[in-house]
């Protein structure tokens, strides 16, 4: 792995790399697209805000090979095979199919024929991946977003999504999903669930 | 890799695959039958960490194996003998001690041996095992509240505790039995010396046991084993009835 010393950043490196694939004007009218693929289980979030959706490329040969079609040279064209990678949030995350059949119908009725998904696992999701915006579209969505980013530590004070209080008490480790956990708020008193930080 | 080398590693991932998808199904069986909700939610979600976990290993041993077979060839068509997962992953899941007994001896186990898998030489098991620990750590802090509420609750819960432990003090020594696969598999640095483990993971049991109220089985200088080839208890042949009934019935069946 390559780390180019002229950046300071208090990114971890992948996160870095996933900005850079995201910030590429190249391949802005596909993150554009994919913004329709939303979690099944979260649907107020996309793929990127999740952090699930890793990168897109575009297959340089087969782009050039399609060049002379092309009518804007900057964007790719629908002929050029289209790479998307995606990494899953728990091993057994049951909406990993799910996802990859979104990312392909999105895509191919956009007129993008050439499209394949990977699976990367490494290194392995992790929840300091989701931007702050995603952090607050899932609050605003009922489920209060991960607190810390360390994988072991115990969460201190859970915010209640519902009333901002942070006196709140764990119900229960697991959830609905394997993402999340179930808090109950002491002040409103209403139970609400928690992304865990992992 | 020669050929010989990939039939190594395809075993190996086998054992790997084979350990998680027994204790899956062992913890499902608890699916509507928790105690409560909340844990009903806590052991099925655990269950499709195990699950999901199989699927990896069992995807890459097909990818190796190259002849077609397909990650439900090995869960599904497979007999008992030809499973190599360990005698502990497969007893019946008992009662509700037993059952956390049995996955605190398998989290600690893990997240000594997943966090060790992480520095293979073959990038893909490595990368599994970056997934699986963080898992792993959120398993054991789980299992190990449980046994802390169980054994210092009542008498009763206490005294099933204790019992599930010494009922299990046999089983958990095969996990730590290392044998020429992995021997020549960790030569190439891609296996885990699972013996070195068994301190660690000695001192985890016993500070966890410590906190817990709950006393160390005695010392036994004898194991159970057989599991890694093949030679299974009696329950295993029931577990798989009912995990394979659907292939078993209508080969192929897909929805």
């Amino acid at each position: 792995m390559s780390v180019d010393r002229d950046v300071i950043t208090l990114l971890d490196h992948e996160q870095w790399l996933r900005n850079q694939s995201y910030d590429d004007k190249q391949l802005a009218p596909l993150y554009q697209l994919l913004e329709q693929v939303k979690d099944p289980e979260i649907p107020a979030l996309s793929i990127w805000d999740m952090g699930i959706l890793r990168s897109v490329s575009i297959d340089q040969k087969n782009a050039e090979q399609c060049a002379d079609d092309m009518r804007q040279p900057s964007t790719a064209s629908t002929d050029a095979l289209i790479r998307v990678v995606i990494t899953p949030t728990y091993s057994g995350c049951p909406a990993m199919d799910l996802i990859r059949e979104d990312i392909l119908s999105v895509l191919n009725n956009a007129g993008y024929q050439h499209v394949e998904v990977e699976f990367k696992l490494s290194p392995a999701w992790t929840t300091s991946w989701m931007s702050e915006e995603a952090r607050a579209k899932m609050a605003a969505s009922g489920i209060a977003p991960p607190e810390t980013t360390s994988s072991d530590s115990q969460v201190i004070a859970v915010q209640c999504p519902l009333c901002g209080s942070r006196q709140t008490e764990l119900i229960s480790e697991f959830g609905s999903t394997a993402c999340k956990a179930l808090y109950r708020c002491q002040s409103c008193l209403e139970p609400f669930d928690y992304f865990k930080a992992f | 890799m020669s050929e010989t080398e990939k039939d190594q590693l395809i075993q190996y991932l086998l054992r790997l695959a084979d350990d998680a998808l027994i204790i899956g199904q062992r913890l499902i069986e608890w699916s509507s039958n928790g105690p409560f909700l909340e844990e009903d939610l806590a052991i099925s979600n655990t269950s499709l960490d195990f699950i999901g976990r199989a699927r990896m290993f069992y995807g890459y041993a097909a990818e190796l194996s190259g002849d077609g077979k397909t990650e439900d060839d090995f869960a599904f068509t497979r007999d008992c003998r030809e499973f190599s997962n360990c005698l502990l992953y497969e007893l019946p899941r008992g009662d509700f001690a037993f059952t956390y007994a049995r996955q605190f001896f398998i989290d600690a186990f893990d997240c000594l041996f997943f966090n060790a898998l992480q520095s293979s030489s073959d990038e893909r098991l490595a990368a599994i095992a970056g997934k699986a620990i963080k898992e792993s750590q959120y398993h054991l802090r789980h299992s190990s509240q449980w046994l802390f509420r169980l054994g210092d609750g009542t008498e009763e819960s206490h005294r099933r505790l204790q019992r599930a432990i010494d009922e299990l003090a046999s089983f958990t020594g095969e996990l730590f039995d290392n044998d020429e696969l992995i021997e020549q598999l960790s030569a190439r640095g891609i296996a885990v010396d699972i013996a070195a483990l068994k301190p660690q993971w000695e001192a985890m049991v016993a500070d966890t046991f410590a906190k817990a109220k709950v006393a160390m089985p005695e010392q036994i200088e004898w194991h159970q084993s057989g599991g890694r080839n093949g030679l299974h208890t009696e329950h295993l042949g029931h577990l798989l009835s009912e995990l394979q009934f659907m292939q078993r019935a209508y080969p192929g069946l897909e929805w």
